[in-house]
């Protein structure tokens, strides 16, 4: 689906990737985890061309992302970020049918699509003419994933979805989530620092530190064979924050 | 002189209120410069010439000498009374004519004609109070030299003119430090109220015998004479022969005593200019003329639709440019900050050099208002779009794009209206500086409520600066009020919401 191929990227003085390369399956979740810095966002938004690599290509369906095709190929992927990036100005039903709109969608093919997927994200109709300030955090980010799906793209592109979440809301949106990524059956790369997080969603879990990859596989694998002494660390500082159920999975 | 004539077909064309004249009858433009004589003398000339049957306007108290005689030069004015001495002392010093022959000739040169002279002289003169002349005994200019402690107050014309104070100081070799230019009608006030000693005087102003000022004699004989005179462009003697032909009937007509007495009855007495020149054209020639005043309202109607027209036009102009302006410089950075640069340095240009400049290009009435006030107008429109759009937070900015729209949208969609609350406010700032600066548009002819304000300063009539300044305020408000109302709507509903229901 993705491929990161000899990936280089410099901000200034600070080298977030260096010769850096990755292939994302299709079908499947990845999660991308590592501490501050570690260049894990960098990577997502190299894949939604919001940064472009110093040298090396980044190729999405075996087409290299470039400024030509480069908004088409964004139709094609739905992007989620933290704080939600929901404008202000439109009525959570307008940023959810924006694009679509741009689109000359009909109206009648636009409400069946955004009626499925408020259920899907169990968003409650009558809360679609809010605007964004009088939704909460959780609802938002279901606004948020609703715009992100509304062109039914192939790819999911999500960067720490539920990190400005409160506890509760969290863990309930982290269930719905799930359940949507699994009803779907999209390709799905999910950016968190969390690790319960990283193993309740992903498939594969990649784990990085200054900008290069650790270690790759299942948290299973990273606990059991560690491939540095850093990844036995880094599950360590998390594990407190790990329930047993999770750990024995 | 027909520069820039692509600008003001333009301009004319964007113009409602009343400058079209029709183009098969000639109108005939007279001018004058801001003070009553002038404005006197611009009405007699009007009132003859519309008599003769020919149609004239008067473009009455536009702004300074320089000003006006460019305006004749360049063909916006067709006649307007001046001073030999100033002619030659200042208008035309550097060509330096000896007498009135070369005078005449270089006129001629010019396409420009003089009169005979009217038949008084309005010399420049210093004058004291008579208690302070009587206290310190001055009679004569050349005494003011044994008193350095003198305050002196000139009009900004003396002041800067060369036949004005710097050479009178030259010639008597005055020693006095506190000298400043102010306002010709305020230094009578400032003489009166005590805060100058020494001002300088037209002859025949009225004021002289009203503020019972004593006008030093000239022992050294510095000043000129300054006979009045007509001055008109030369080719109306063939375009308008008749017209010119009754114009000159004034000439030799005004003698000193009854220009002081048509002064006095402008100033001390408040008579319209109008009436006064009716009133002196039959007695002295016995010619009636029609000077139907206009009522108060009719002239604050024509003021407002003046005023409005200035204010609409450039704001408009303004913000059809300034916006797609603010959008480059948000779009390219470098590109930006000279833009911003650009129109901050129109900003810093006064009002008036900025009328004074434009005058060769567009003349005098409201086309170079119009371009002084879009040009003042630029900056908080432009400064407010940039300022909207590059305060976008970038994760929205970044959300559009990742969305897939292409820039345009983006533009479209999400950026212009995130940036309207502060893009309006910008047009709401610009408006209402606007309204306030139209009223220097009085200056160059442009009408406007800076025409009762500019004739009330000069005839000390508060209710004359009312009658401009107080619908300037009440125009000002309107506007922002406008503009709150129109943000209601334009500015989109979730950006007001605040949190809840």
């Amino acid at each position: 689906m993705f491929e990161l191929d000899q990936v280089c990227k410099r901000f200034g003085e600070v080298t977030a990737l260096d010769r850096f390369n990755l292939s994302i399956e299709a079908g499947r979740t990845t999660v991308l985890i590592g501490p501050s810095g570690c260049g894990k966002s960098t990577v997502l938004r190299l894949m939604i061309g919001l940064q472009c690599p110093d040298s090396g290509e980044v190729r999405f369906n075996n087409e290299r992302l470039d400024g030509d095709r480069i908004t088409a190929q964004r139709r094609r992927m739905g992007y989620v970020i933290q704080d939600g990036g929901l404008f202000p100005h439109l009525s959570a039903h307008d940023n959810i049918a924006l694009m679509a709109c741009y689109l000359g969608w009909t109206a009648p093919r636009m409400e069946d699509r955004i009626c499925e997927l408020a259920d899907l994200t169990h968003f409650p109709m009558e809360a679609l003419d809010r605007f964004p300030v009088q939704l909460s955090g959780g609802q938002q980010q279901r606004v948020s994933l609703m715009r992100a799906l509304m062109l039914d793209p192939e790819v999911l592109l999500l960067d720490e979805p539920l990190g400005a979440l409160d506890p509760m809301i969290r863990f309930e949106l982290q269930e719905d989530l799930k359940s949507v990524f699994s009803a779907l059956g999209k390709t799905v790369v999910l950016v968190t620092h969390d690790l319960a997080e990283a193993a309740f969603f992903g498939d594969t879990i990649i784990l990085m530190r200054d900008g290069r990859i650790v270690q790759a596989g299942t948290l299973d694998a990273m606990m059991r064979e560690p491939a540095e002494d850093f990844v036995q660390n880094f599950i360590k500082a998390q594990r407190s924050h790990l329930s047993p159920e999770v750990l024995r999975r | 002189m027909k520069r820039g004539r692509l600008w003001r077909l333009v301009l004319a064309a964007a113009l409602i209120a009343g400058c079209g004249a029709s183009r098969e009858e000639r109108v005939l433009l007279v001018g004058s410069k801001n003070f009553t004589e002038g404005v006197i003398l611009g009405e007699l000339a009007r009132s003859l010439i519309e008599y003769s049957g020919q149609p004239a306007t008067h473009r009455r108290a536009l702004g300074g000498t320089r000003l006006v005689f460019n305006a004749l030069v360049a063909g916006d004015l067709d006649v307007y009374a001046e001073y030999t001495g100033t002619l030659g002392h200042e208008i035309l010093a550097s060509k330096r004519p000896r007498d009135e022959k070369e005078l005449s000739a270089i006129l001629a040169g010019m396409g420009l004609s003089m009169s005979r002279p009217l038949g008084f002289q309005d010399n420049y003169a210093l004058g004291m109070r008579r208690e302070t002349s009587q206290r310190l005994g001055i009679k004569r200019l050349s005494q003011l030299r044994d008193h350095p402690e003198l305050v002196l107050r000139f009009g900004n014309e003396f002041m800067e003119r060369e036949d004005g104070w710097p050479g009178l100081r030259a010639h008597y070799g005055l020693p006095q430090r506190n000298v400043r230019g102010v306002e010709h009608d305020l230094a009578y006030r400032g003489i009166a109220a005590g805060d100058a000693d020494v001002t300088d005087l037209y002859t025949t102003d009225a004021e002289i015998a009203y503020y019972n000022l004593t006008v030093l004699e000239d022992d050294l004989s510095y000043f000129p004479q300054y006979q009045a005179v007509l001055l008109y462009r030369t080719a109306l003697e063939k375009e308008t022969p008749h017209a010119m032909a009754t114009l000159k009937r004034l000439e030799g007509a005004i003698d000193e005593g009854a220009m002081i007495q048509m002064n006095a009855r402008v100033k001390l007495q408040g008579r319209p200019e109008t009436e006064v020149a009716a009133d002196f054209l039959l007695k002295r020639l016995g010619i009636t003329v029609n000077a139907s005043n206009e009522s108060g309202l009719e002239r604050l109607a024509r003021n407002t639709k003046a005023h409005v027209a200035l204010v609409g036009v450039s704001l408009s102009v303004a913000v059809l440019i300034a916006i797609p302006l603010g959008i480059l410089a948000a779009r390219r950075p470098r590109l930006g900050q000279l833009v911003l640069g650009a129109v901050g340095i129109a900003q810093t240009i006064p009002a008036l050099a900025l009328l004074v400049f434009m005058i060769p290009l567009l003349g005098i009435g409201a086309g170079p208002a119009v371009v002084a006030l879009f040009l003042y107008s630029l900056l908080p429109i432009v400064r407010n779009t940039h300022a909207g759009l590059t305060g976008i937070a970038l994760s929205l900015r970044e959300s559009a794009e990742a969305l897939g729209l292409p820039p345009r949208a983006r533009l479209r969609l999400v950026e212009a209206p995130l940036a309207m609350p502060s893009i309006l406010a910008g047009i709401k700032t610009a408006a209402v500086i606007n309204v306030g600066a139209a009223t220097l548009g009085a200056l160059i002819g442009a009408g406007g409520y800076g025409q009762p304000i500019l004739t009330g300063i000069r005839l000390d009539d508060v209710g004359l600066i009312l009658e401009g300044a107080v619908p300037a305020a009440v125009l000002a408000l309107a506007v922002q009020w406008l503009f709150e109302w129109a943000e209601r709507l334009v500015v989109p509903r979730g950006l007001k919401t605040s949190t809840g229901g």
